[in-house]
């Protein structure tokens, strides 16, 4: 095994636990932002897809590269664009109270 | 130069992580969870700028294509969704995660194998057996996530039906399919030297991952929709970090760990809520014909029903009411009306308070926000747990579209396909309203108890026109 994937391992298993550490008790109320926030999280494949549209010329990879781009970014933009909405209302009661 | 891509680029990825950690850590905190998503957005764009630095001069057309054409999507349909429409958004946006992270494992091949040609193993051509595998990996998650999603889309949508659609023999197919992807991702990743083979490889695996993602999602019932939706979410995660694998990223793997941690502890939850293992949630069919012989089915005798009318008059007498949300509220679209009452059994002195099972509705924390929605203050909303005990001190409780939350029979029948699920138990208040559509049976297709009970009146009608006529009749009567 190399030592990198040896690294990648440690760091996979060693995030797993940080997330459960950090998010193990979320009340209910934030159940709906949580997930849709992570999931904005999980558009960081957008760092992937960037590297894979480099070409000028259509290629196939490249419009593969390009089409992981528009998903991975409607993720990001969507994600923590809806979250931000969902919180701000669970904001603005709290001033109203 | 060599220091800004050497140095610069990877402390900024690590930056961008701490930052992930931190801000989905404040996500978890009422009063800090606008700030941590503000936090992990600003990780992003890190994360973003340090790659497109990395990437150095290329032609940015094809990127500003995708990036344009992708933040239009997003914006858009961020600002312009409904709050009622929320699962079905996550649902898709799950899908579209896991839809990139295999779509950059695809393009990765095509990139470095399959258009140069290049004859040898993808390991010798992508720096690796893991990166290799990794790909298939991603593939193979991404792809089901997506395929996943999308049957849950169209399940919440309703375009197909919720009810669980039992394939026969499908413990065997998924199995067989599992297998199949697996061994096609072994022989790909490790055996195959020939560019041809390798993509015509690729696209069955392709072929099979979505399958596998339908007929994993298809048998699931719509009221364990929470539990899908989670799960969807932790795939999303885990395929960002198998392509964290494939570019040897530790940003998208650290990421992608926690984002799959997230969901699971999600997972979790909604499993608890209903005190069954993901086991059974994923491989029962729940709520299909065989699994609800016994204590299922059978009519209802008894029911004493009322009108607005009625039910407003008693209203006009309690001194404590609880409202039991659940999915019917959505779909009828009445947390506004809800709201309304609430505010004018409040103006009366009535002390009002929101029952909110983990499980009501079609998503993880689905009531919450529908009600955030229509302003009620989170503080009125109260966990099952603690408002239990508070039940049998109520004068009134209205149960809005809710109904195997609520039904006793998973207390007490041994033989309900539900018992041993913890429920609000809203039979123990001194008058409870049903108001419900009809007396047909919730998505578990279960028979309530509690619409027998002789302190329960049943309000026949939508949510919305119920709470409205009940909302006219307490006006005229003041």
């Amino acid at each position: 095994m190399t030592g990198a994937l040896l690294i990648g391992i440690y760091v996979f298993v060693l995030a797993i636990f940080v997330g459960f550490e950090i998010i193990a008790k979320v009340p209910p109320t934030l159940h709906t932002p949580l997930m849709s926030g992570a999931n904005a999280v999980s558009g960081i494949t957008i760092v992937g897809a960037l590297s894979a549209a480099t070409t000028g010329h259509p290629t196939i990879a490249n419009i593969l590269g390009c089409a992981a781009i528009v998903c991975a970014t409607v993720n990001v933009v969507g994600g923590f664009l809806v979250t931000d909405r969902m919180l701000a209302m669970f904001g603005e009661k709290k001033k109203k109270k | 130069m060599d220091v800004l891509k050497t140095t610069i680029v990877p402390l900024a990825y690590l930056l961008s992580a701490v930052m992930f950690i931190l801000g989905l850590k404040r996500l978890g905190r009422v009063r800090t969870a606008r700030r941590g998503n503000t936090l992990a957005a600003i990780a992003m764009l890190i994360a973003i700028v340090a790659t497109l630095v990395d990437l150095g001069t290329v032609d940015y057309q094809w990127i500003l294509i995708g990036l344009a054409v992708g933040t239009l999507v997003g914006a858009v349909s961020a600002i312009k969704v409904p709050m009622t429409k929320m699962p079905e958004f996550v649902a898709l946006f799950n899908g579209s995660g896991g839809a990139a992270s295999a779509l950059v494992a695809l393009s990765v091949v095509w990139l470095k194998v399959i258009e140069p040609m290049k004859v040898g193993t993808v390991a010798d051509a992508v720096g690796g057996g893991a990166q290799s595998f990794t790909i298939a990996l991603s593939v193979l998650v991404g792809t089901l996530t997506l395929s996943g999603s999308v049957v849950a889309y169209l399940k919440l949508a309703e375009t197909i039906s919720g009810k669980p659609t039992l394939l026969p023999g499908r413990h065997v197919l998924n199995a067989l399919l599992v297998v199949g992807a697996l061994g096609l991702g072994v022989w790909f990743a490790f055996m195959s030297d020939d560019p041809e083979q390798l993509r015509t490889a690729l696209l069955v695996l392709v072929g099979v991952s979505f399958l596998l993602g339908i007929t994993l999602v298809i048998p699931i019932g719509g009221a364990d929709m929470p539990v899908v939706i989670s799960l969807l979410n932790s795939y999303s995660g885990v395929a960002a970090s198998m392509t964290g694998f494939v570019l040897s990223n530790n940003v998208l793997i650290i990421s992608g760990a926690m984002v799959g941690a997230a969901g699971l502890i999600l997972t979790k939850i909604m499993c608890d809520a209903m005190n069954r293992s993901l086991a059974n949630v994923i491989f029962g069919g729940f709520g299909a014909d065989e699994t609800t012989g016994k204590g299922g089915g059978g009519e209802y005798v008894n029911v004493t029903s009322a009108g607005a009318e009625e039910a407003a008059m008693i209203l006009e007498d309690a001194q404590s009411v609880i409202f039991v949300p659940g999915y019917g509220l959505a779909v009828a679209q009445a947390q506004h009306a809800c709201r309304e009452l609430a505010d004018l059994l409040q103006e009366r002195g009535v002390d009002v308070k929101y029952a909110i099972h983990p499980v009501a509705g079609r998503m993880p924390g689905h009531m919450n926000v529908l009600l955030a929605e229509a302003d009620v203050p989170y503080e009125q909303l109260i966990e099952m747990d603690e408002i239990n005990p508070e039940f049998k001190n109520t004068d009134v409780s209205i149960v809005l579209g809710a109904n195997d939350v609520v039904n006793p029979g998973a207390t007490r029948d041994k033989t309900s396909p539900i018992y041993g699920m913890p429920i609000l138990t809203v039979h123990e208040s001194r008058t409870v309203f049903v108001v419900k559509r009809s007396l047909g049976a919730g998505f578990a297709g279960i028979k309530n108890e509690l619409f027998e009970a002789d302190n329960s009146l049943m309000v026949f009608g939508d949510a919305k026109k119920v709470l409205t006529a009940i909302i006219g009749e307490l006006k005229q009567a003041n």
